[in-house]
């Protein structure tokens, strides 16, 4: 079946033969018939950018590879298939007192597109990335061969964060951490400029296992950077009331109608988005500790509302994510008011601290500031604007992630991965005819 | 491949050395454009656009490619196409001929016939195949206002222009869904070589200002592209003029 397909942005929407594979063999069979242009692994879509899509080749949608092949309740390790969704993991595992090691701002991600993208969730700073929890994989290769790889092989690290470009990932197995209810107490406070946001997080990260703070990107002058500070923990069977405590293992995330589509583009201007971010700024209590919520209000809240990147409308919208390491918090504070003079309606804007960076040979995370925003595709300037900025994130040694983007320059992003000659020596080895790419390895020349 | 912003990385150039064409790839070449194939006659001119773009920072290669010679299009394009993908092809050659010579010669207006539709019946063909296979990019079709409706004084370039703009809109009906698309842009008079020393019609633009129009159209996912855009809303005044009226028209 052909079919159009973009990311999670709606941009940039290229033609790709869908194939859904349901064993391991039919994967291999498609991977070997995709013909000159090629093939990639597809999740549930949730990289922004064009990570999984791939014009006029074949796209595998690994949705339907995802059982669960083990699950050893005393040490706390799953071995499923790669196109499992963290959602359903969550809810397999949480009755049982195990939680995913990792996750990011959506539960709706695949344990492949985990490991491809080595994402990195709010404990970073605690946790590292996705790909640290991961004890083996299986990846199948251009040559139609199958793999068995451990931490610390080459072709582990370059898979972890490889955009799915070394392989078709087909299974893993995965370390999960022990939790004793599924309610996360939770510390909100408010930070009244930059300056005030980053001296909060620097000195009192360390306590806290989960840590994200919210910045209202539209303030400017003495306000720029004003941000909402949350950080949790899961909490402890005493922390909970005795009508909780009935079920304290419960999971039922709950869900808003999803949003409609043909939404007009250009909804999102500053004005709104400058309303909708002083709501928000006012309505987070000054300080708040021990709050009970739950794993969705926590760490999910769009989840909650499916579809909505439909509110940017036709012309879709992008999200902008970069590190800079610790010592350059010029570049950052610089880059936020850039962003702020510009106008740029983002009311997703979010600043946290990463901790070591793994081993994956193009994975995102080092230690440093990471800001991530999502702006409208349609906001004049921005491609120009976001160019500027990558070249600062370039000087000042940092980089943008790749599981967003859809839209750097491929000269700026070699400059980024150090390790993006030894990514595309490998690939050039065991994939000579290019049997594995995307538009993400077009455009940047991966 | 065209990013997020509606950026592409490559362009063709069918007429390599037209002048809404290069004002094109120069805009297009300071993006994000790095690869550009200009197709064309051998020039001198031909070669000069080549260096300019060079100078920019593009990776130029020249192709020898005659509109005319419609049998030798699908060897010639073929081959540009095999060499990587292409996200833009502008379709910018065209002649306007001598209306008053050419109503007397017929064989001179079939060479503006062959030209500006044959030429562009082949050669569009085989980019919307290739774009097809690519299962992305866009064609960009330079049109004309001239052929919203035939006027007396020009109908045999108005015409091939109103056969074209009737094509590339087929053509882009046909590619829906294939992830290629069609944008066909309609300038009105243009100040440009090709009409120099002719007395200007109302509404005169500039090379730049279509290469702008054909920019952002490219950016929006404009299926037609009106260059200055006040022209969409005369034109349609002008397409319902009844003829004995239309006829009285200084045009």
């Amino acid at each position: 079946m052909e079919g159009q397909l973009t990311g999670w942005g709606r941009t940039a929407p290229t033609t790709a033969r869908l194939c859904a594979p349901t064993t391991a063999d039919e994967a291999a069979a498609a991977l070997r018939g995709a013909g000159g242009r090629g093939a990639v692994a597809r999740g549930l879509g949730r990289s922004y950018g064009d990570a999984a899509q791939n014009a006029g080749g074949t796209v595998l949608d690994m949705t339907r590879l995802a059982a669960v092949r083990s699950l050893d309740l005393a040490q706390g390790l799953v071995e499923v298939e790669a196109g499992i969704s963290l959602d359903r993991l969550m809810r397999l595992l949480l009755p049982f007192g195990w939680f995913v090691p990792v996750t990011p701002g959506t539960r709706h991600v695949t344990v492949g597109g985990a490991i491809g993208a080595d994402i990195h969730g709010k404990n970073h700073h605690v946790s590292g990335s996705f790909s640290r929890h991961v004890t083996r994989m299986r990846l199948l290769t251009a040559d139609g061969g199958t793999h068995e790889l451990l931490p610390g092989e080459e072709l582990f690290d370059a898979t972890t964060g490889g955009m799915g470009l070394t392989g078709v990932i087909l299974d893993a197995t995965i370390r999960l951490l022990p939790v004793s209810t599924s309610l996360m107490t939770v510390d909100t406070e408010r930070a009244h400029d930059l300056d005030d946001l980053m001296d909060r997080l620097e000195t009192t990260d360390h306590r806290y296992r989960y840590s994200v703070a919210w910045i209202d990107l539209v303030a400017r002058g003495a306000a720029t950077g004003r941000a909402v500070l949350t950080r949790g923990e899961h909490a402890t069977a005493d922390l909970l009331s005795p009508r909780q405590l009935a079920d304290p293992l419960a999971f039922r995330p709950r869900s808003l109608p999803a949003v409609p589509r043909g939404i007009p583009g250009g909804l999102l201007r500053t004005a709104t988005v400058g309303a909708f971010n002083e709501l928000w700024y006012r309505k987070a209590p000054r300080e708040r500790r021990g709050q009970l919520q739950r794993i969705g209000a926590f760490f999910h809240p769009l989840d909650g509302v499916p579809d909505w990147n439909r509110v940017y409308g036709r012309a879709g919208f992008l999200q902008y994510q970069f590190v800079v390491p610790y010592g350059q918090e010029a570049t950052l504070r610089s880059i936020v008011e850039q962003l702020s003079r510009h106008g740029c309606p983002s009311f997703l804007a979010v600043l946290k601290r990463f901790g070591e960076g793994g081993p994956g040979w193009l994975s995102f995370p080092m230690p440093g500031w990471t800001l991530a925003l999502d702006l409208p595709a349609g906001v004049p300037g921005l491609g120009p604007l976001l160019d500027r900025l990558d070249e600062q994130v370039l000087a000042a040694g940092g980089r943008v992630y790749l599981a967003k983007d859809s839209r750097m320059r491929p000269q700026t992003l070699s400059g980024m991965y150090p390790r993006l000659a030894e990514f595309r020596a490998l690939r050039q080895r065991i994939d000579p005819h290019g049997a594995l790419t995307s538009d993400l390895a077009r455009r940047l020349a991966l | 491949m065209l990013n997020a912003l509606g950026d592409p990385q490559s362009l063709l150039l069918l007429g390599g050395s037209s002048e809404i064409g290069l004002a094109t790839a120069r805009r297009l070449v300071t993006g994000r454009v790095r690869v550009v194939h200009l197709a064309g006659r051998p020039s001198p001119a031909l070669d000069a656009a080549a260096d300019e773009l060079r100078a920019l920072g593009a990776e130029v290669s020249v192709h020898d490619f005659d509109a005319a010679a419609v049998d030798t299009h699908e060897t010639v394009l073929g081959k540009i196409f095999a060499e990587g993908d292409i996200d833009v092809a502008l379709l910018a050659f065209g002649v306007l001929g001598d209306q008053q010579r050419d109503e007397h010669e017929p064989m001179a207006a079939a060479d503006v016939a062959r030209v500006n539709y044959l030429g562009a019946v082949t050669s569009g063909l085989v980019c919307a195949q290739a774009l097809r296979r690519q299962g992305h990019g866009a064609l960009v079709v330079l049109s004309s206002v001239a052929g919203e409706r035939a006027r007396r004084s020009n109908f045999i370039y108005g015409s091939t222009k109103a056969g074209l703009d009737a094509f590339a809109q087929g053509l882009g009906d046909s590619l829906q869904g294939s992830g290629a698309r069609v944008m066909v842009v309609r300038p009105g008079f243009v100040r440009t070589r090709m009409t120099e020393g002719m007395q200007e019609a109302p509404l005169a633009t500039t090379a730049d200002a279509v290469a702008e129009a054909i920019t952002t159209g490219l950016r929006r996912g404009t299926e037609t592209v009106w260059v200055p855009g006040a022209l969409r809303y005369v034109m349609s005044g002008l397409r319902h003029l009844p003829r004995p009226l239309f006829r009285r028209l200084p045009l």
